[in-house]
């Protein structure tokens, strides 16, 4: 489904983000990509999309070099790689119906768009994945107005609007707390299942990513250091991708993390109740 | 855990680091320079202390006309240069705004590559350089006196302003959220109209109605040297010594302005 030949990327700075990453992923699989901060995660899963253009090799999306496209071939080719992202990136003003529907964009005439007269097909679907993601009663609310968690499933279902045939999936549970991202991990991979989509998911956090995704690559210093299944990820593996670190106990700990949950007032109240002695 | 704690010997005294001049001799320099060249500037201004004496009788008999207003026996003359004002205020001020989005787009160095780029900061750069005044006496000159060069005179002002001050806030808006929508295989046009548009959009406004509020009062100043409006009646008003209709012409601009600032507060606060 995906195929990436001899990826490479080196920033204007002369930073090496990516040292010639071969990777394929088969239709359906969801891969957990793990790695030390600035290890490429990013720049890699960009490249794909190329909203960061790669300095060289190849991305096969199916038979479609993505690599070699024209600006306006690049635009139909985006159109079936959906994308989830950290801290959500919605539009914080319009409402939730319309960031949904944004994932049309590359559908639909602009005339269309900047009127909101979407096709009938394209307004039932996203009312089907809105209640998918358990927010049909919040399609017309402005996208600040919800918590981060449904921020989330508002990114997920605009990635799912475009009809996407691959996702990319940025650390989508940065800045959630640990029920939440457990249940944004369940509700990607859920989807993903149900669909037969195929994903790459960054992610941080090890744990959360071998109890979710059925494998796992690991990223260092913009090479693959480390592919396999989850179990196979052992002390030496996490080593080899992050360095000495007494992994053990890590894991021990995040296990007691998630039994712990927080009421997390919005994130509107607390700027509210900050600037209430302001006044 | 006391204060008494600290057992090694750390240093009881902390200055603030010199943030802008490292140098010790070169503050003095540059500082003592800058004074004494404030003083010595201050020392050559002349002022005739006779002629402000003098001035004083005709400033309290201005002032006198503005505290007994007379809004009766130049009524006419007043309100076609009110209603001028406002014509000119309003048709310039949006047709300012209609241009100064295009270019003020053109004008943000992470939407627009970078020959688009200099010619729109270059516009900006003229429309900024010149004052409203020297903008107006040119324009009087090009299109005879009346109304019509003070529209193309705010018109011209405003582009200046707002396109300017566009271009800086479309500059700051959030990247991930553009990201996003280019992420979705969005054109240009769908991402300006939806990822930088709802972004910078209630600044617009604000700074739109500010920039109406300028207007109107610039209206009133380049009257005075021949655009027409509300300024060339107070001229005409205060070259026939008439303060008591100058005074009335003041008050009703004083007035016009308080009620602008108020209605745009109130939609300011309405949009976030």
């Amino acid at each position: 489904m995906l195929r990436i030949v001899g990826l490479t990327k080196t920033y204007r700075t002369g930073d090496k983000a990516l040292k010639g990453v071969d990777l394929e992923i088969p239709a359906g699989q969801v891969v957990g990509l793990i790695g030390p901060s600035g290890a490429g995660k990013s720049s890699l899963i960009r490249c794909i999309n190329r909203l960061i253009e790669p300095s060289n090799g190849k991305v096969f999306l199916g038979d479609l070099e993505v690599t070699g496209l024209s600006r306006s071939e690049l635009r139909l080719a985006r159109r079936r790689i959906g994308m989830i992202f950290q801290e959500y990136a919605l539009v914080e003003r319009l409402t939730v119906m319309e960031n949904v529907l944004s994932g049309r964009l590359g559908y639909v005439p602009f005339w269309r768009s900047f009127l909101r007269r979407y096709p009938a097909d394209a307004v039932e679907n996203a009312f089907a994945l809105l209640e998918r993601v358990g927010l049909s009663a919040h399609a017309d609310k402005r996208a600040d107005a919800l918590s981060g968690g449904q921020r989330q499933r508002v990114g997920i279902a605009r990635a799912l609007e475009q009809g996407p045939e691959l996702l990319l999936i940025d650390e989508p549970t940065a800045s959630l707390d640990p029920k939440t991202s457990r249940q944004i991990m369940r509700l990607i991979v859920e989807i993903c299942r149900e669909r037969g989509l195929p994903a790459i998911i960054n992610i941080h956090d090890v744990v959360l990513a071998q109890s979710f995704v059925e494998r796992i690559i690991g990223l260092r210093a913009g090479e693959v250091v480390f592919d396999g299944p989850p179990e196979a990820l052992d002390t030496a593996a996490l080593t080899r991708i992050y360095g000495e670190e007494d992994w053990d106990a890590v894991r021990r700990e995040a296990e007691s993390d998630f039994e712990e949950e927080h009421a997390v007032p919005s994130a509107s109240q607390r700027t509210e109740e900050r600037m209430a002695g302001a006044v | 855990m006391s204060l008494h704690a600290v057992s090694t010997n750390y240093p009881r005294q902390w200055q603030r680091p010199p943030l802008f001049i490292k140098s010790r001799s070169m503050r003095w320099l540059v500082y003592g320079g800058l004074f004494i060249y404030l003083a010595a500037a201050a020392s050559s201004v002349e002022i005739n202390w006779i002629r402000a004496y003098e001035g004083l009788d005709r400033g309290w008999r201005f002032l006198q006309g503005f505290l007994v207003p007379d809004f009766t026996s130049r009524w006419r003359d007043i309100v076609t240069g009110l209603r001028e004002s406002l014509t000119m205020t309003v048709c310039s001020t949006i047709v300012g705004i209609l241009v100064s989005i295009p270019i003020g787009i053109g004008a943000a160095r992470n939407l627009a590559p970078a020959p688009v780029y200099y010619v729109c900061r270059g516009i900006i750069a003229v429309s900024r350089a010149f004052q409203e005044i020297i903008v107006a006496i040119l324009l009087v000159a090009m299109f005879g006196f009346g109304p019509f060069a003070g529209f193309l005179t705010l018109a011209f002002a405003t582009i200046g302003f707002i396109a300017k001050l566009l271009a800086e806030d479309i500059e700051e808006i959030e990247a991930s959220q553009a990201e996003a929508i280019r992420a979705t295989g969005a054109s240009w046009l769908q991402l300006i109209n939806y990822a930088v548009q709802p972004q910078v959009m209630p600044r617009l406004i604000g700074l739109s109605l500010y920039r109406f509020d300028i207007n109107f009062r610039e209206s009133a100043v380049i009257g005075i040297v021949g655009a027409g409006g509300i300024g060339a009646t107070l001229n005409t008003s205060i070259d026939r010594y008439e303060y008591d209709s100058a005074g009335a012409v003041l008050i009703l601009i004083i007035v016009i302005v308080m009620l602008a600032e108020y209605g745009s507060g109130l939609i300011r606060k309405r949009i976030k």
